[in-house]
């Protein structure tokens, strides 16, 4: 055997040890080279390592020990120089390798270690915002929940369906054992079951409303949590083994109709709550949440607010009945007045014909009776017979006088009178009376009482004739004064006439009648009953006087169609008394009775119709010019014109009457044309259609669009003329076809 | 000649015409017309009858010697002339324009060609009347006298 150069180790004798160092780099090695093996497979497996080079670098690191420990087997033996060769060079790299990888790890290793706390972090924070989202669905539960009671119970008006509704999705959303509402009595002291979930017809318990309990729920608006044992919560007897389920009660605000503002809804306005009771499950181990409480709060109101709604209707379905029913009353009472009425003016009709004719009979032939030869004895009756029957036929016509006045049928007949001639003949027709009981009258005209007046005078006659009768027949003696004047603003205004504001004007002035008497006086009290008909003062004297106390009633009416008032001032009995009334006359000539701008003559054929201005409208030359020289014969101011256009571009304002052929295509077109230029009555000239044309439906349609008359043609001069006369005054003329 | 026997010429012709229905009342409100203010009226309602005649007569002999005739513009041609005529009162012309226009509704040919023959015969008739009439009254004027209209009423 040859010696080399080289440090060789020499075979150690003891063999054993060599074999295991042996073995044991064999499997150093093995390892070694497996585990970067097992490392890629994982890594390649795993989807996310951020640290590949560096495993790279271990990797090479464990490879290059392994390597040295491998070629470490062949060093036991006599190796050559290659083999040492190798070695030494896996031993650098190694080291090389091994020293970078140390450097390397000193930089990963921490952020390895908060990988792991940070992923700790995460896992909380997950399971915190898991609990969260558990929570936020809940809510949204109860809120939909929430939503869906609320639908249901406000989709119905009626009372009942309302709080079984509630009671019923209550219990089954919250999935409760028993629901309850206790509604106070009428009496207000106590509270009795009315409706419960499980029980159909609840029995009706009652609980005194002042428990401490229930005070402390009702002065609150939350759900509270009670005991299940106080008098509200036992309703039905206890099933269950264990636990009666928690009880939670709130109260439900009844809120009164009248009481029901909306500003201070719901706090201030309600007294009366009613109790709702809520019980879950015995044996569960369930306890009443927040969010549930919410929940039975929020629906509480709920019913409030459509229990009040309920309230409102079935109010206003009350008030309708009760208005309908006054309605048909109503109806009734009116038919039946009115057939009331009926009855009445067909009595007056008959008695008017049938009383007055039998009076003016016996009126006649007593008077012509008076004529003849009579002994005094037989002409003592017949005065009494005429007297009577004169009385007899003034009350007729009082009555009848004043039923229609109170029909309100009766219209002033107005006409232009002299008044101060209306007066003298008033004087002259009680001169012979006063004379005859030595009573002395006088009359005082105002010098600016206006002579001609217009109102209705036979009616203002009847007035004063019975003022002044009525002065005369209540006065035994002393003198009567009659004074008529102008009355001015401050005398129209009187105390006793607070409603009478009569305000004068230029075409009208206010008389003022005053007749004073000194007769017997009125009492002051009995003034407001004397205008009332058929009161009499039942004083002694008057029971001796005639008359049916109509007169003033009358007198009253007359007045106050007149727009005008009369009262009575006296001092007492025995004082006399005056009457005073004013009543509304108009001036003539300053009146607004308004004349048309043509004179309207009741008479045909006006000689002219000077200055009228007339378009005349047609499509025939001939025909044109035979109309233009009629019109212009009665001396109108004619323009023509042949066409639809033309006509619409010179009609204007001034034109009174147009005459158009309707033989003429499109001739209906320019009435409606003319018709849309001229928006107002007035301004538009009168639509004549002429025509040849003796059928109904040429006038029909003449009618329809507009026109204001139809001439037949020919026409002749007479005719023209007659039509313009009819056509100004009455402003329409549709000839008989 | 006279005064008086042209008058009285007048008179006759005037009466002559009615009789034989050239014309009709019609007429005799057109004269009632004519007055002081308005001298020529009649002659000048004649005349513009005449022009609007012939003018309608010609339309109407166009429009009937067409292939297809338009009886609906022959009709209003019709129209327009039954119109003018009634307006003056040239009866015969009026009644002849009535047949006219019932033909022209059947759209028959020729009975619109006879009616228009008629017409045009009828026009040609109480044309030479009319200025005939109008010449004499022309005359009376000239001659210093006045038209004696109320003597038509007798």
């Amino acid at each position: 055997m040859e010696s080399c150069n080289c440090i060789e180790p020499q075979w150690p004798a003891e063999e054993l040890l060599m074999k295991y160092q042996y073995i044991s780099d064999f499997f150093i090695a093995l390892a070694y080279f497996s585990i970067p093996l097992e490392l890629i497979y994982f890594v390649k497996k795993s989807a996310v390592f951020p640290y590949r080079w560096v495993l790279v670098q271990f990797g090479a690191f464990i490879v290059l020990c392994g390597a040295t420990h491998l070629i470490s087997l062949w060093t036991f033996s006599m190796h050559s120089r290659t083999v040492a060769v190798v070695m030494t060079i896996s031993k650098v790299l190694t080291a090389v390798v091994s020293c970078a990888t140390a450097l390397m790890l000193v930089h990963i290793i921490p952020d390895l270690l908060s990988v792991k706390t940070r992923e700790l972090f995460l896992k909380n924070k997950a399971a915190e915002l898991d609990r969260e989202m558990g929570l936020i669905r809940t809510q949204e539960e109860t809120g939909r929940h929430v939503r869906m009671l609320t639908h249901e119970i406000r989709s119905t008006l009626d009372r009942h369906t309302i709080l079984k509704t509630t009671l019923v999705e209550l219990g089954r959303t919250l999935v409760l054992e028993e629901c309850a509402l206790w509604m106070p009595t009428r009496t207000g002291l106590e509270l009795q079951l009315s409706y419960t979930l499980r029980q159909q017809n609840p029995v009706g318990y009652t609980v005194p409303i002042q428990l401490p309990v229930i005070n402390q729920v009702f002065s609150s608006n939350r759900a509270m949590k009670i005991s299940p044992n106080s008098p509200v919560a036992r309703i039905r007897p206890f099933a269950g083994k264990y636990m009666p389920g928690e009880v939670v009660a709130v109260r439900v605000p009844l809120l009164h109709l009248s009481n029901f503002q909306i500003n201070d809804w719901p706090e201030l306005s309600t007294r009366r709550y009613a109790l709702m009771v809520l019980m879950l499950p015995s044996d569960s181990a369930r306890q009443w949440h927040v969010h549930e409480l919410e929940l039975v709060e929020v629906v509480a109101d709920q019913v409030a607010v459509a229990l009040s709604h309920a309230a409102i209707l079935e109010e206003s379905m009350r008030a309708r009945d009760l208005l309908m029913d006054q309605n048909v009353a109503l109806d009734h009472a009116r038919r039946e007045a009115e057939t009331a009425i009926r009855a009445r003016n067909d009595f007056l009709a008959v008695m008017n014909h049938e009383m007055r004719t039998p009076m003016h009979a016996i009126i006649a032939l007593s008077s012509l009776l008076q004529e003849t030869e009579l002994t005094p004895e037989q002409r003592l009756m017949v005065e009494t017979i005429l007297k009577s029957s004169n009385l007899l036929a003034t009350l007729i016509n009082d009555v009848l006088d004043l039923s229609r006045l109170e029909d309100g049928s009766l219209q002033l007949d107005l006409g232009t009178f002299n008044l101060h001639a209306l007066f003298r003949e008033v004087l002259n027709l009680i001169k012979p009376i006063a004379s005859v009981k030595k009573l002395h009258v006088t009359l005082n005209l105002a010098p600016d009482l206006p002579e001609c007046v217009v109102g209705d005078e036979k009616r203002l006659m009847q007035t004063i004739l019975n003022v002044v009768g009525n002065a005369l027949k209540f006065s035994k003696e002393g003198s009567i004064s009659i004074t008529a004047f102008v009355a001015k603003s401050e005398s129209l205004r009187d105390s006793r006439a607070p409603d009478f504001f009569p305000v004068p004007s230029d075409d009208h002035f206010y008389l003022r009648v005053q007749v004073k008497d000194a007769g017997q006086g009125v009492n002051p009290q009995e003034i407001p009953k004397l205008f009332t008909k058929f009161a009499q003062t039942q004083t002694l004297a008057t029971r001796n006087s005639s008359g049916s106390g109509l007169g003033l009633a009358i007198c009253k009416r007359f007045v106050n169609l007149m727009e005008g008032h009369i009262w009575i001032e006296s001092e007492g009995l025995g004082k006399g008394c005056t009457v005073i009334f004013i009543v509304k006359l108009c001036i003539p000539g300053r009146s607004n009775e308004s004349k048309s701008p043509f004179l309207p003559k009741a008479n045909h054929g006006q000689a002219g119709f000077p200055g009228l201005k007339v378009l005349v409208l047609d499509y025939n030359g001939v025909s044109r010019m035979v109309t233009k020289g009629l019109l212009v014969h009665l001396g109108c101011d004619v323009t023509t014109v042949s066409s639809i256009d033309e006509c619409l571009h010179v009609v204007s304002q001034e034109h009174k009457v147009l005459f158009m052929d309707v033989c003429m295509p499109d001739g209906f077109e320019a009435a409606v044309r003319l018709h849309e230029k001229f928006t107002k009555h007035h301004e538009r000239p009168l639509i004549v259609a002429l025509t040849g044309n003796t059928d109904k439906v040429t006038k029909e349609n003449c009618m329809r669009v507009g026109m204001d008359g139809v001439i037949l043609k020919p026409v002749s001069v007479d005719k023209m003329r007659s039509v313009l006369s009819d056509l100004l005054e009455h402003r329409v003329l549709f000839e008989a076809m | 000649m006279e005064v008086v026997q042209m008058q009285r010429a007048w008179v006759e012709y005037t009466k002559s015409l009615f009789r034989e229905g050239f014309l009709d009342a019609q007429f005799q409100q057109l004269q009632l017309l004519q007055d002081e203010s308005n001298p020529d009226f009649v002659a000048e309602v004649v005349s513009l009858f005449f022009e609007d005649s012939e003018r309608l007569l010609s339309d109407l002999t166009f429009a009937l010697e067409q292939q297809s005739v338009d009886f609906k513009k022959v009709d209003a041609h019709v129209h327009q002339l039954k119109g003018s005529s009634s307006s003056i009162g040239a009866q015969r012309v009026k009644n002849d324009c009535i047949a006219f226009r019932s033909f022209c509704e059947e759209q028959n040919i020729e009975g619109c060609q006879r009616c228009l023959q008629q017409v045009k015969q009828d026009y040609c008739l109480v044309k030479s009347k009319l200025e005939a009439l109008i010449r004499l009254e022309q005359q009376i004027v000239a001659a210093g006298g006045s038209i004696p209209m109320e003597e038509l009423s007798c």
